[in-house]
């Protein structure tokens, strides 16, 4: 039973992609002057957003992991276990992000990449929590935990200056279509393309984080074993 | 805190080892750049102020590890961890330090820049004073938090630039990007936007450091 559930679960996460994806290449209107390349919207801005959630996600284990730590050890490593896979997802849709921005860049503005403050701040993001993965492979042991836990705050310092980004300074790339007071507006069957593809993206970005979760708590049960066992061989 | 300043300070002044190391490579990395991109008078008003950053940066980074390491090397660290004092105290105390020691260099420094690079800033000069040490702080509070972080870590010479850089990058652009303004003199930045997000910066990453510093000195 729950084995059929969880094949129905990911049927149902392939066909809302497919159907994200229609609606992305066939069903939204051609853009009037940018053509087909702005297609590209439709995956950038969603994984964009998309992308924040994950670090979010990321940053309260972190803040919940620190809080825990002490008292409550075993709620702790859930949080831990939260922690690290939302800096993975996230890193995967920052990675998404910094891709398809220059594919659309470079038949629209000309170049590949700008330094302006949007791509700058979105750069600085990735490589932050690349750091903060790459933090978590290299130290060892519970104090990796803590350690990662405090960088993962200094990440999410970056995350509101990279949202405010094109909104406090006149970048290069453009201003926000959606938040945005009385200067975003969208055409509707744009604006239905655009929606599918975030609830599409967002369920699949959602799906990966509960497996990498599920994965890291069985690392963290034969972990905990093995140190039981080493303990009681002495 | 004071007490924590004057033992660094009196090593140092022992030893000599992190200024003159910090010195002669910073020294090394201004020779190289002049050799790699051989600068005429107005292109070194554009790069000089990058090159300083980059070099400052290397330098300390080396000496960061050093300043923790040596903390290390007896237990020193664990005995500090269990004296009464807030380890905001001990945080403040190093980088004090090490802030004076990476000023120190860049006042060397700095001549030996002019000289090499024929350079003549077109701008206001003084607000050199103003940048340079913002910028400094910024460099120093992350580095030497985050050499206490990686200082626990497997390969912790490597760990630290890699977590330090993407942090400290943002600072590093206001750094460069002030003081290039200053040194072309082309009025860019009239209302000194750099030099504020610098100082934004310094203290938004300075206070959230302070507050987590005990995390991670008691982190086990």
């Amino acid at each position: 039973m729950k084995k059929l559930l969880i094949l129905l679960g990911f049927l149902s996460v392939i066909a809302l992609m497919a159907w994200g994806f229609y609606q992305a290449i066939y069903a939204a209107p051609t853009e009037g002057t940018m053509g087909d390349v702005q297609r590209i919207f439709y995956y950038h801005v969603p994984h964009g957003m998309l992308g924040y959630l994950f670090f979010s996600i990321n940053f309260v284990a972190s803040l919940l992991f620190l809080a825990w730590r002490r008292e409550q050890p075993a709620k702790a490593l859930v949080a831990d276990a939260w922690a690290l896979a939302g800096a993975e997802v996230g890193v995967v849709f920052c990675s998404v992000v910094l891709v398809t921005g220059p594919l659309w860049g470079r038949p629209v503005w000309g170049i590949w990449w700008t330094w302006d403050a949007r791509l700058t701040t979105s750069l600085v993001l990735w490589l932050i929590y690349v750091s903060y993965l790459l933090l978590r492979r290299f130290a060892a042991g519970p104090q990796m935990q803590t350690l990662a836990a405090v960088l993962a705050v200094f990440g999410a310092l970056d995350m509101p200056i990279n949202y405010l980004a094109n909104r406090l300074w006149r970048t290069q790339h453009p201003s926000p279509v959606f938040f945005a007071g009385d200067n975003g507006s969208i055409e509707s069957h744009m604006l239905a393309a655009f929606g599918w593809n975030v609830l599409a993206w967002a369920v699949w970005g959602l799906t990966i984080l509960a497996i990498r979760v599920h994965v890291e708590r069985r690392q963290q049960s034969i972990d905990g074993s093995e140190a039981a066992a080493a303990l009681a061989g002495d | 805190m004071l007490s924590h300043l004057g033992k660094d300070l009196r090593i140092e002044w022992r030893s000599r080892e992190a200024i003159n190391s910090m010195l002669f490579f910073a020294l090394l990395v201004v020779v190289l750049f002049s050799m790699a991109f051989d600068p005429t008078r107005s292109t070194s008003r554009e790069i000089a102020g990058g090159v300083l950053c980059v070099a400052t940066l290397f330098a300390s980074v080396s000496a960061l590890n050093q300043a923790w390491a040596r903390e290390i090397r007896h237990q020193v660290l664990d005995a500090l961890r269990m004296t009464p004092a807030d380890g905001a105290a001990l945080f403040l105390g190093k980088v004090l330090a090490n802030f004076l020691f990476v000023s120190i260099v860049q006042l060397v420094l700095g001549p030996i820049f002019f000289i090499f690079y024929n350079l003549h800033p077109l701008g206001d000069t003084w607000l050199l004073l103003a940048v340079v040490p913002l910028g400094t702080w910024a460099l120093v509070s992350n580095g030497t938090f985050f050499a206490a972080l990686s200082i626990r870590s497997r390969n912790r010479e490597l760990l630290l630039p890699l977590i330090l850089f993407p942090i400290f990058l943002p600072a590093l652009l206001a750094m460069v990007d002030s003081v290039r303004t200053i040194l072309t003199g082309d009025n860019s930045d009239p209302s000194f936007m750099w030099i504020k997000i610098l100082a934004g910066y310094d203290i938004l990453f300075t206070t959230v450091s302070l507050l987590l510093f005990d995390t991670v000195l008691e982190a086990e």
